[in-house]
């Protein structure tokens, strides 16, 4: 049960039909299985323990993952938009390492060790003769190994073995599913577990990867239309841009009628933003995935269906379920549980916790799984009567004022739907008077205007006094990483002098 | 030989492939009704015709008990059975792609 095995099907089920795009160039399964083998006699004859990648996505990504797999070595890709320091930081955790750079990254870090350039490396292991290699056979051997995005802390490094990511396959990808006239268009970036994911997935239903390096939203709708793409999978902040700049450039709708299906997740998407969406593209799609790192991607979805009936139905429980991250995959379990691990029924707010053969919830050195296998996810939530997931931010994100318990997410839904805002954060501060309070970042609409009096009237009256803001500061944007997950930490360092 | 998840074994009367993913109970794993094995011999055995109606690469393949769970990595013309038992390819449900 090694990952490289879902090529090695591919390979062997279409060996000719097209299994990737980068920048206009076309590789095939059988291609791709070559350079992989390739790659992992050269990672095993490096003596390196890791195989790393600094880089953008390209063909040395799914190469290098299937690769590091056959050769036993963890994959590790690395964050190209940390600071030098950092990088280092993180290589440092993982030598010997084979590093796979790009000549951008290569010059822009001084790194020392055995680094590769793309170019070399892809010049190493393609259009070689082909050659046997035994794929290691060890199920909980470490295939992939991402470092946390580190908000509260150091980077930790969660480990992903082999057995964890072919169940999520297994379970979720029908082998050779996809049409060879299909196409996926894969633009979150090749450290983050959606992108791994998505190498994944696009490999075992032979659904050919288009690989956009660096998401600008005019070159992803360019490719849409050159590449005759069918899927796509984006984070929100990315659908909010691709929206936007449709309806900038008066890009018809009409023209990308050949995508069917888009996937986001991620991050928490607004509602409008979906509404939207559903109404401009009414023949996409949508399905929205919820998942960690820990849980190698996906553990709940919101499927087109969902959408549909959340979008057209009068009936309010249904409709609140376009702000849902779906139900649990028929392999996953989910449980909400309070502070003292006691199990919580439909509606009560707790912590998320999740079951499952594709849950790894292990960090480098330690596992976090309790004795019955339920990984803590952190992230804070409920369950509606119907099985729906509903996430109300990271636990820590809670806001504890006066012994009350606020999520941050309850007071930024409500100012989402205001057409005044255009964005809005809600965090904790210290407050003189009680624990903590509410402070609130505003973004507001380009000639829009409110005044903070009117803002807190509109949450006393929609939500609860305790939820009123203490602070509020009307900023030019939010701060969001480049996977479109808010930063609250800068958010709060805001309100601390 | 030891069924385990993540073994390998090959058809001894075709090209077929499998790999376990799940392993539990006692019992002989066969294909077009000779057992399989870890490498494929020299002369192709000859199977059994009435256990010879073929699986198919990418199907996963369960006993009534589901104690064992089998994927078929290379397509051939034998069919799968474990302990006498004819292995029957496992329903799923049809999910819509999330990356």
């Amino acid at each position: 049960m090694n990952i490289s095995l879902l090529l090695q099907m591919a390979a062997e089920a279409c060996p000719d039909r097209r299994a990737l795009t980068h920048l206009g160039h076309d590789y095939t399964y059988s291609e791709l299985y070559d350079a992989a083998r390739h790659a992992a006699k050269i990672f095993a004859d490096s003596g390196c323990r890791y195989v790393s990648l600094l880089d953008t996505s390209s063909p040395a990504v799914p190469i290098a993952l299937m690769g590091a797999a056959m050769a036993g070595l963890p994959y590790v890709p690395i964050n190209y938009r940390l600071s030098e320091a950092q990088v280092r930081d993180l290589i440092a955790r993982v030598e010997p390492v084979y590093l796979i750079i790009s000549d951008e990254f290569g010059h822009r870090y001084h790194l020392k060790g055995h680094l590769e350039e793309r170019h070399e490396f892809l010049g190493k292991v393609l259009r070689q003769h082909p050659i046997e290699f035994e794929a290691a056979a060890d199920p909980s051997a470490v295939a992939v190994q991402l470092f946390t995005s580190g908000t509260t802390g150091a980077p930790k490094a969660a480990l992903l073995r082999n057995e964890h990511l072919v169940s999520y396959i297994l379970g979720s990808v029908d082998f050779m599913g996809a049409e060879h006239t299909e196409a996926t268009l894969v633009s979150v970036p090749p450290y983050h577990i959606a992108g791994i994911s998505a190498v994944m997935s696009a490999i075992y239903s032979c659904r050919r990867l288009v690989q956009l390096p660096d998401f600008k939203p005019s070159t992803w709708l360019e490719l849409c239309l050159e590449e005759h793409v069918t899927n796509a999978f984006v984070v929100p902040t990315m659908l909010t841009r691709i929206i936007d700049e449709m309806e900038a450039s008066q890009f018809d709708p009409a023209d990308l009628h050949r995508l069917v299906s888009v996937a986001y997740g991620g991050g928490k998407m607004p509602v409008p933003v979906i509404r939207k969406a559903l109404q401009l593209l009414p023949h996409v799609n949508f399905t929205n995935a919820y998942g960690l790192t820990e849980t190698s991607s996906t553990i709940t979805l919101l499927d087109p269906d969902d959408h549909r009936s959340a979008h057209d139905t009068a009936d309010d429980a249904v409709r609140a379920r376009l702000a849902s991250v779906g139900r649990p995959l028929p392999t996953v379990e989910v449980e909400i549980r309070d502070e003292d691990g006691r199990v919580l029924g439909p509606g009560e707010r707790g912590e998320i916790y999740v079951r499952g053969p594709q849950v790894s919830g292990e960090y480098e050195g330690r596992s976090v799984l309790d004795s019955e296998g339920w990984f803590p996810t952190r992230d804070a939530g409920y369950l509606d009567d119907a099985g729906y997931l509903f996430l109300s931010g990271r636990a820590d994100d809670v806001i504890v004022r006066g012994g009350e318990n606020i999520s941050p997410g309850e007071i930024e839904d409500l100012l989402h739907h205001h057409p005044a805002i255009l964005d809005a954060a809600a965090v904790g501060m210290p407050s003189d008077v009680l624990p903590l309070a509410v402070a609130l970042a505003v973004v507001l609409r380009q000639g829009q205007e409110i005044t903070g009096g009117e803002l807190e009237d509109h949450i006393r009256i929609h939500l609860r006094s305790s939820r009123v803001p203490e602070s509020i500061r009307f900023v030019e944007e939010l701060p969001y990483n480049e996977t479109g997950k808010l930063l609250r930490r800068v958010v709060r360092e805001w309100f601390a002098d | 030989m030891e069924i385990k998840p993540g073994s390998r074994f090959k058809s001894a009367v075709c090209d077929a492939e499998v790999m376990v993913v799940k392993a539990g109970g006692e019992g002989e794993l066969t294909c077009g009704g000779v057992p399989m094995v870890a490498e494929a011999p020299a002369e192709r055995a000859d199977g059994e015709a009435s256990q010879m109606h073929g699986c198919v690469i990418g199907k996963r393949y369960i006993n009534q008990a589901e104690s064992i769970e089998i994927l078929c990595i290379k397509s051939g013309d034998g069919s799968l059975y474990f302990g006498g038992e004819e292995l029957m390819t496992k329903d799923t449900k049809k999910l819509p792609s999330t990356d």
